[in-house]
């Protein structure tokens, strides 16, 4: 399958992301410069980790603006899997893809450390190839990964099972001793509507070899193939 | 003419930078302060533009790119120069 993975000035993990899905992987991935409109021909779209325009006004604010971001809003109303990692889920927040916004942590703190979150619902293109309840280990570093909604985005998301991914204890249980960022009800990823378009704060581009510390990140791009 | 922005965070979002600066001046012995809020201060500056089309411009400008509303309010104000 041909992934495509954007770059952006201040972009930080696309050659991870690259190298996860083309060395480790076995996929064929081809890096999208942010000035280019031209998708490539891919049949999915990964929005890397970083800090993009150098988080200028806001995490995302300004990579939104960019020519490729036209064409991956585009991929993505058509049905095209994207999937946005820490930076990448704020630059899709902002662009409107996915509900909400990420803020400073709770903690005023940058954190990067490993997490461990739990497959809320598997009706996504990155979570089809995962169990419900399933917990996955997979690192975070961001300052700025605290999810926040209002009230009724927050229901929408809850009875629609659109919320993919929550920050959990070795239990499974959503505590607050859990959550790295201070997110709301514990949220570390969401989908859209139609469940191809998937934003989180955890880095599954670096837990894709034991050497790492973790497979468990392979699973989210595994499950697009799995369709 | 000059417009004067304030963006700051909403109500209902948690501002923990607003609070560790209550906490520092509280530690400074500045007992009143019961709350802060922080936010942005931007000015942009225009030509060209009546004022009524200004304060359209720059309510539009705030809403497409300098203000985030799920988690932020704006407020401006025109300064003719």
């Amino acid at each position: 399958m041909k992934w495509g993975v954007v770059t952006f000035p201040g972009s930080l993990d696309d050659r991870d992301a690259l190298y996860g899905l083309g060395t480790v992987l076995g996929q064929q991935a081809v890096s999208l410069w942010h000035k280019d409109r031209d998708l490539q021909g891919v049949e999915a779209v990964v929005l890397p980790g970083g800090f993009s325009y150098g988080d200028y006004l806001r995490c995302g604010a300004i990579a939104r603006l960019s020519p490729i971001m036209q064409s991956v809003v585009d991929f993505a109303d058509a049905g095209g899997p994207v999937l946005g990692m820490c930076n990448g889920f704020q630059i899709l927040c902002e662009s409107g893809l996915l509900p909400g916004a990420l803020v400073r942590n709770r903690s005023l703190s940058f954190v990067c450390e490993w997490t461990r979150v739990r497959v809320e619902t598997t009706r996504t293109r990155f979570t089809a190839g995962c169990n419900v309840g399933e917990i996955l280990r997979i690192p975070i570093k961001h300052g700025e990964g605290c999810y926040v909604a209002d009230q009724a985005t927050l229901a929408t998301l809850e009875d629609k099972g659109r919320v993919v991914f929550r920050y959990v204890n070795e239990a499974g249980e959503a505590t607050e001793a859990a959550n790295p960022n201070g997110a709301l009800r514990n949220i570390a990823g969401v989908t859209n509507a139609k469940g191809n378009v998937v934003g989180l704060m955890p880095h599954p581009e670096h837990a894709v070899e034991a050497l790492l510390g973790s497979e468990d990140g392979r699973k989210l791009f595994l499950s697009v193939l799995a369709r | 003419m000059l417009a004067r922005i304030y963006v700051t965070p909403k109500k209902a979002i948690l501002d923990p930078q607003g609070k560790a600066i209550a906490h520092s001046l509280h530690a400074l012995n500045y007992a009143e302060v019961a709350d802060v809020r922080m936010g942005k201060y931007l000015e942009v500056r225009l030509h060209g533009l009546s004022r009524a089309q200004a304060e359209q411009r720059i309510d539009e400008m705030c809403r497409r790119l300098l203000a985030n509303l799920v988690i932020e309010d704006f407020r401006f104000e025109l300064v003719e120069e």
